[in-house]
């Protein structure tokens, strides 16, 4: 049985909001039924069927992939609010991809824009290529950002990721942009190329783990260095990701703890070859 | 029943439910691993005075621990789940907390949980950390020595305990020997600890006491300097019994390990001085768990 797949056919003038267009959301819809859904462009509402070519056979259950094809940066919201199943990505795609995402898989083989992993509290989120800023952060009005799950980066990722990050795991195998970590409130993330400046402002509690040296600012205060135990442990939860990180090893980091600005004990962690 | 000129009686041990949770410890090396291990298993032979029995139930090599480094596993048994909380809890802080080098994981699952480091982190002042790593809590607490890493809770299972059988000799060394033989075969078996000295205890208990403040006394019956003046169960050329008891997670395990002790024994034939196989019991009116020995012994899988 083929999977379903939507291919983008035309060059959207808005930005489109693809969040109904999950696998939880399809099970038992025919492909006229699909068709038919209506989306939201903020002005228009358009069919599903006006704006991507449907083929491969129904979604019968809340476990089974959707692939979309030639999708754009127009598209937000993909994969919102899911708990099961999974999206294949094939091109660049808007913000907000994953937003609420509790659970389920996203891969998506190009970039995307702002807002990745929003609000995100349990699955995996891939990304191939690029994402903007705020990955992992909280919509407008939320105090917490990602709440949970697993974000692979394996290009770079705009300013401000994790912000207020409140639980779960982000690695990004390229360079992060300025204010990584800011306010984050615990969990993790992995950053293997370099990072902008004020890493870790306002970090509450949580790891930021680098593989470069950072520029920190002088509210982050140098522990020395040290060998870390628990590392082996979050090494080995890096093992089973088709990811760079799975190849580290070393326990040796230097430590820096703050921001005791806001007298903070969030840690920044320098691997040590 | 007789195996190998020793005879096996036809009794049995009597044992009672516990409750039960094992205790991944692990250290640089594994030299460390039992320094902590030893001392949060010291004074936990019975839980009539020490709260808890607990014993080391085997080594644990690198690729077996959840940090990669060696390890030992420590199974705790107490009479009930508070009992078995605060032992757990004290031990932890006394003995692993405190042993450089030394980390702590759930070592069995179970819906039941019970708390490990949850507690300890206090000791941390404000300092320790928590990681969620594949779902399950971890605390870093700040130590002089680097960091003690300890998993947030560990689970906690319904076990027996109480599971034993005698060694009855023709002399107190000869008694001890054949101990010694029987408790280094079980040692290899999983999910049983023999938790009193060396795995041997020489002074087995009846139920009650002359003197009113006393619940439990020394087993007249099998004291070899009273056979003249007891009810005794000891024939003429007995001179001294040894006393194996074993805690374990389920019946089959306690059973196992009855087995591989006594098998141990008989073959050591009848020049190791053993001249029979017995068992403690209560009449059977307390403890819902009876290991029959002879039963035992005629299992398949000897």
């Amino acid at each position: 049985m083929s999977t379903l797949s939507l291919r983008l056919k035309k060059d959207l003038a808005h930005s489109l909001n693809c969040a109904a267009l999950t696998p939880e959301n399809l099970v038992g819809k025919s492909i006229p039924e699909i068709a038919s859904l209506m989306l939201s462009d903020g002005r228009n509402q358009l069919r599903v069927d006006e704006v991507f070519e449907i083929s491969g056979q129904p979604i019968t259950n809340g476990l089974q992939t959707i692939n979309f094809k030639d999708s754009s940066r127009k598209l937000d919201y993909l994969g919102a609010h899911i708990t099961s199943g999974s999206l294949d990505i094939t091109g660049d795609v808007g913000a907000y991809l994953g937003f609420n995402l509790n659970g389920g898989t996203i891969h998506c083989h190009g970039n995307t824009a702002a807002f990745a992993a929003c609000n995100m509290a349990k699955g995996l989120l891939m990304i191939d290529g690029d994402t903007g800023e705020f990955l992992g952060g909280g919509s407008a009005g939320q105090r917490k950002g990602m709440r949970g799950g697993t974000v692979l980066v394996k290009g770079n990722a705009g300013d401000r990721a994790g912000d207020q990050m409140r639980r779960g795991l982000i690695l990004i195998e390229g360079n992060a942009g300025d204010y990584c970590a800011s306010r984050m409130i615990a969990g993790t993330i992995g950053v293997m190329g370099n990072v902008g400046i004020y890493a870790g402002f306002n970090m509450k509690h949580g790891t930021l783990l680098l593989l470069k040296k950072p520029a920190l600012h002088a509210t982050l205060q140098d522990c020395g260095m040290h060998t870390l135990p628990f590392l082996s442990l979050l090494y080995q939860s890096f093992s089973k990701l088709d990811s760079q990180f799975s190849g580290l090893h070393s326990q040796r980091v230097q430590r820096w703890v703050g921001d005791a600005a806001c007298n903070g004990n969030g840690e920044i962690l320098l691997i040590s070859a | 029943m007789i195996i190998n000129n020793i005879q096996i009686d036809d009794t049995f041990a009597e044992a009672f439910n516990m409750r039960a949770t094992r205790v991944i410890l692990t250290a640089q090396n594994l030299k460390w691993a039992y320094h902590a291990a030893n001392a949060m298993t010291g004074f936990a032979t019975s839980v009539i005075g020490c709260g808890v029995e607990a014993g080391i139930e085997g080594e644990l090599g690198e690729t077996e621990t959840p940090d990669g480094r060696p390890g030992v596993s420590v199974l705790l048994f107490a009479m009930g789940s508070k009992v078995l909380m605060q032992q757990l809890e004290t031990r932890m802080g006394q003995c692993v907390l405190t042993c450089p080098t030394a980390a702590a994981f759930a070592g069995i699952n179970s819906e039941d949980q019970i708390n490990l480091g949850k507690n300890l982190r206090f000791f941390g002042d404000g300092f320790q950390t928590s990681k969620l790593i594949a779902d399950k809590r971890y605390w870093r607490v700040p130590v002089m020595d680097g960091e003690f890493l300890c998993e947030e809770t560990t689970g906690m299972v319904r076990a027996i305990g109480g599971g034993n059988f005698l060694i009855l000799a023709t002399s107190q060394s000869l008694a001890l020997a054949a101990a010694e033989v029987a408790v280094e075969a079980m040692k290899k078996i999983p999910n049983v600890i023999m938790p009193f000295p060396g795995g041997v205890v020489r002074s087995g208990s009846k139920v009650g006491s002359k003197y009113k403040t006393m619940f439990a006394s020394t087993n007249d019956a099998f004291c070899p300097t009273l056979k003249g003046v007891t009810n005794s169960e000891l024939s003429t050329e007995i001179e001294s019994v040894m006393e194996i008891v074993i805690d374990g997670l389920s019946f089959e395990d306690i059973a196992s390990a009855m087995r591989v002790g006594i098998t141990a024994i008989c073959q050591l034939g009848e020049n190791s001085g053993v001249k029979r196989i017995s068992a403690g019991n209560y009449g059977g009116k307390l403890g819902p768990h009876h290991f029959k020995l002879q039963e035992i012994m005629q299992a398949e899988n000897v």
